[in-house]
């Protein structure tokens, strides 16, 4: 087992042009948390995720995992290592079906080369087989059995949103990145969302970090907040002393009315 | 598979293999050769869709990757003694003047040759900026053809190849043909299949799985190339000539047409497809000869309407029938049998009324 | 030796003139709807046949003809854009390419099926054809023509795209798409004017292309086409001074290479194409252009 935090970002900075996306970021995450950045819109929190998944490269600082640099790695180099995310702005397969969105994140573990694989070798119809049962498994848990075989796009959105979850971890991670989880959820579902992450935590041994809106949420679940305002980070500690920062009431909870 | 439906399976096998023992005895040269040309273009079709269809990736080189093939099956398999005939310019280059392969050797070389050159262009422009591949791809193929013109000591340059050993008959055609789309049928199906289509779908999503998009899709860009050299190869020893003139870049497009027609991402529809174009092709033949009725002349009927007509064709899929036959769908025995049954329920609920 | 060379120069910077003013097309075309327009070359050869129609069979003056038969390419090209792009415009990127060639090939065809595919002498006009002495060498007037016009219409053009508030929102279309159309900005005319005014620059290098080599057939736009979406790739696409420069370099490159390696005559159209790889190994984003991050 490595010492630290699993995912430690050192002064990340991140400019386009001559905006500074994100500046001087350092954000630790240790083994078996759940952590939260928040902040107002634009605060450079979305930027923040791009850069630990490697769809960015900083224009500045060091990203470490499981204490091993990560920085300016590729995207699926490092989802390799362990780390999956969810995007925002849902990016599933669309016109695919439910159960192949899943299988497909099980590619990367993969062993059989393309020849072996068309030729179904042994190992390979092993390998596939050992695939379909996971994803199947991971599909009865998030509760979309019955969709199967249905084409990703035709789900309601709440499910479109559990899809990508289970389809990152269909990749097998030890570290979950979920981009605004609850974003277009209502209440209900909103709590219920928030007891899943915590048993998909403990069921999958997982640390999750996560980008969220819904304040009810980000104040129930996480051990440890960090705040962003325009690229900087104003906060940091657990939900209360985060709540009771002047500067964090300042910039966002103050003008979002608690939302 | 259900076993029902290995049986239907086996039997359509079985009415293959009888279709061509009787094709071979009883039709004649010119019906034969474009049943042959059907398969071969079927070859290129289906490994054109891997890359455009499957892998979302757009190239414009199979008449380039075809044209290695079919040199390299008209130089290797072109017996010595008929060799100075050919070369009757220049001799043939020394380091392969002497060297003669056995066809399905020189088949496969042509494969892996054009997999090879598909690798020279692939890797830097679907590193990058794999938006640049129709133009990059569509470049080499005209390359290609200059090279093949130039080259006078290895390829004859523009007077081509002649008296290629014809071994390609429809045997060999219709069982590499059948061979390769089982193959592909493979590939598309397994993981790998999945992973190219992923890509298809949403290349960041697919990244974000862990997916090697360069590898992917150079892998992609390979196979099909392979194929479309295999195809190449077939398709000069059946004409038992090879001469540059045969792979302007423009003959991609009569395989972008199957693709599209059949539908971009139907293994099935691509096959169908691959049929109607070449066989319609060859019976549009008559659009470009002058045509009269009753003593007139229909001045319409010259030289070049089938190609217009064709481009026409493709213009009017694209915009009215974007999904063309199948879109990304399979003919499958569940889907025919849902077909039938649904006919026959017709039927006898119209004889109840 | 130093005459020829000069020779060769100013052949290269005429060749490399008329690759910049198709190149322009491209690459505003690309800056906007993010498009390889295959029809492009097809365009420009279009606009060879209609300035020899112009002259040949209306028997118009040149000057007449000339401006006809730009007239004519520019509402050809908004005309393909209206008929081939703009239904797709929400259609896969595929689609939008296939659509592309489709209207690349009708083109080919309907001008081997209408004009046939014998090439064509194109008019001789005395006034361009005849020399000068420079420096010991004889070089036609028109090689002097092409470079001066490309500057002109290059100057006209940059004027409109930074000074006009037409040029404002072209620019700002093709840096967003989406925000640029929320901002009231009717993107369909923008695409439109895009397309006249790349068609209309395509026109202008086919006419003197036309004076230049004389002879016009069918295919001569593929070549020419090919090369020039390199040439703005090189130069860095979307930019439209990237596109001229790229133009240039691929002119000037192909002829003194030639100059060099007369053996290699057979080869010379490779060289764009390996140009290009080039370029996309070790600049890709072209000489002038700006690293393109895609949003996620």
């Amino acid at each position: 087992m490595t010492q630290g935090p699993i995912l430690e970002t050192k002064s990340i900075t991140m400019r386009f042009g001559g905006v500074v996306a994100v500046n001087n970021l350092s954000i630790e995450v240790n083994k078996g948390e759940i952590v939260a950045l928040i902040g107002p819109n634009g605060a450079g929190k979305t930027t923040a995720f791009n850069m630990i998944t490697g769809v960015y490269t900083p224009t500045s600082g060091k990203i470490y995992y499981e204490g091993q640099d990560i920085t300016g790695l590729r995207p699926d180099q490092i989802t390799e290592k362990g780390i999956a995310r969810t995007f925002q702005n849902i990016r599933l397969f669309k016109k695919l079906t439910v159960f192949d969105n899943v299988l497909i994140a099980c590619h990367l573990r993969l062993k059989s080369n393309f020849l072996t694989a068309a030729l179904r070798f042994r190992q390979y119809r092993r390998e596939e087989q050992r695939m379909r049962e996971q994803s199947l498994e991971l599909i009865k848990k998030f509760g979309l059995e019955k969709y199967k075989d249905d084409i990703a796009s035709s789900l309601p959105y709440g499910l479109q949103r559990r899809l990508e979850i289970a389809r990152a971890l269909a990749t097998q991670p030890k570290l979950l990145l979920l981009d605004e989880p609850a974003a277009g959820m209502n209440p209900k579902e909103t709590e219920e969302l928030s007891a899943f992450i915590r048993e998909i935590k403990d069921e999958y041994n997982l640390t999750v970090f996560l980008i969220e809106h819904h304040m009810d949420l980000v104040m129930e679940i996480s051990d440890r907040i960090y705040v962003l305002d325009f690229g900087e980070t104003i906060a940091k500690g657990t939900a209360e002393d985060v709540q009771n920062d002047p500067r964090v009431i300042e910039a966002y909870l103050g003008v979002d009315d608690n939302a | 598979m259900k076993k029902q439906d290995k049986i239907l399976t086996v039997i359509l096998l079985a009415a293959l293999f009888i279709f061509l023992i009787i094709a071979n005895l009883f039709l004649d040269a010119y019906i034969k050769r474009v049943l042959n040309l059907c398969a071969i273009y079927t070859i290129l079709a289906l490994s054109m869709n891997l890359i455009n269809g499957f892998t979302g990736l757009f190239s414009l080189g199979h008449a380039g990757f075809m044209a290695i093939g079919a040199y390299c099956v008209g130089i290797f398999t072109l017996p010595i003694s008929v060799r100075p005939a050919n070369f009757y310019i220049e001799p043939m280059h020394p380091a392969i003047a002497n060297v003669e392969l056995p066809f399905f050797v020189a088949l496969l070389l042509g494969g892996v040759l054009a997999a090879f050159f598909a690798f020279l262009i692939g890797a830097p422009v679907l590193r990058l900026r794999d938006d640049y591949l129709a133009i990059a791809t569509l470049g080499f193929s005209e390359i290609i053809r200059i090279v093949l013109t130039n080259m006078q000591s290895i390829t004859n340059g523009p007077l081509g190849i002649k008296n290629i050993p014809t071994t390609a008959n429809m045997w060999w055609i219709y069982g590499v043909t059948l061979v390769t789309v089982i193959f592909l049928v493979l590939l598309i199906s397994s993981s790998y299949g999945r992973a190219f289509k992923a890509i298809r779908e949403d290349e960041i999503a697919a990244q974000a799985m862990g997916i090697n998009l360069f590898r992917h899709k150079i892998l992609s860009f390979m196979i099909g190339a392979f194929f479309a050299g295999i195809a190449g190869g077939l398709y000069a020893s059946m004409l038992s000539t090879v001469d540059p003139k045969n792979f302007i870049f423009t003959l991609t497009y009569n395989f972008l047409l199957i693709i599209v027609l059949g539908g971009m991402g139907s293994v099935s529809g691509t096959i169908i497809s691959a049929y109607i174009v070449t066989a319609g092709l060859e019976i549009m033949r008559f659009f470009d000869e002058p045509l009269s009725i009753f003593g007139v002349s229909i001045p319409l009927f010259r030289p070049g309407l089938r190609m217009v007509i064709f481009s026409i064709c493709l213009m009017i899929i694209v915009l009215f029938f974007r999904n063309g036959l199948m879109g990304n769908k399979e003919l499958n025995w569940d889907m025919l049998r849902g077909l039938f049954s649904k006919r026959s329920k017709r039927i006898k609920g119209g004889e109840a009324r | 030796m130093s005459s020829s060379f000069l020779q060769h120069l100013v052949n290269g910077i005429s060749l490399g003139s008329l690759y910049a003013l198709v190149a322009i097309g491209y690459t505003m075309v690309y800056g906007i709807l993010r498009l390889i327009n295959f029809a492009h070359g097809d365009i420009f050869m279009m606009g060879t046949y209609f300035a020899f129609f112009g002259i040949m069979t209306f028997h118009l003056p040149w000057p007449l003809a000339f401006i006809v038969a730009i007239i004519a390419t520019a509402l050809l090209g908004m005309l393909i854009e209206r008929a081939a792009y703009k239904p797709l415009r929400d259609a896969p990127k595929n689609s939008l390419l296939i659509s592309a060639i489709g209207v690349s090939f009708l083109l080919e065809n309907l001008a081997i099926y209408v004009f046939s595919g014998k090439p064509k002498a194109f008019p001789n006009i005395p006034l361009f054809a005849d020399t000068l002495g420079v420096a010991g060498v004889k070089i036609q007037f028109i090689s002097f023509f092409i470079p001066t016009v490309t500057l002109i219409f290059l100057a006209i053009l940059l004027y409109v795209i930074n000074h006009t508030k037409l040029g404002m929102a072209m620019r700002a279309v093709s840096k967003d798409y989406e925000t640029a159309m929320v901002m009231g900005i009717d993107t369909n005319r923008i695409i439109s004017i895009t397309f006249v005014i790349g068609s209309t620059l395509a026109a202008v290098g086919a006419i003197m292309w036309g004076i230049r080599y004389t002879q016009i057939q069918p295919m001569m736009g593929v070549m020419p086409g090919l090369k020039c979406f390199v040439a703005a790739v090189v130069g860095g696409i979307g930019n439209i001074k990237g596109a001229v420069v790229g133009g240039f370099i691929l002119g000037l490159g192909e002829v003194l290479l030639i100059a060099a390696l007369p053996n290699m005559t057979g080869y010379r159209d490779a060289f764009a194409f390996i140009l290009l790889i080039l370029i996309l190994l070790f600049r890709p984003t072209g000489i002038l252009g700006e690293k393109i991050t895609e949003k996620v």
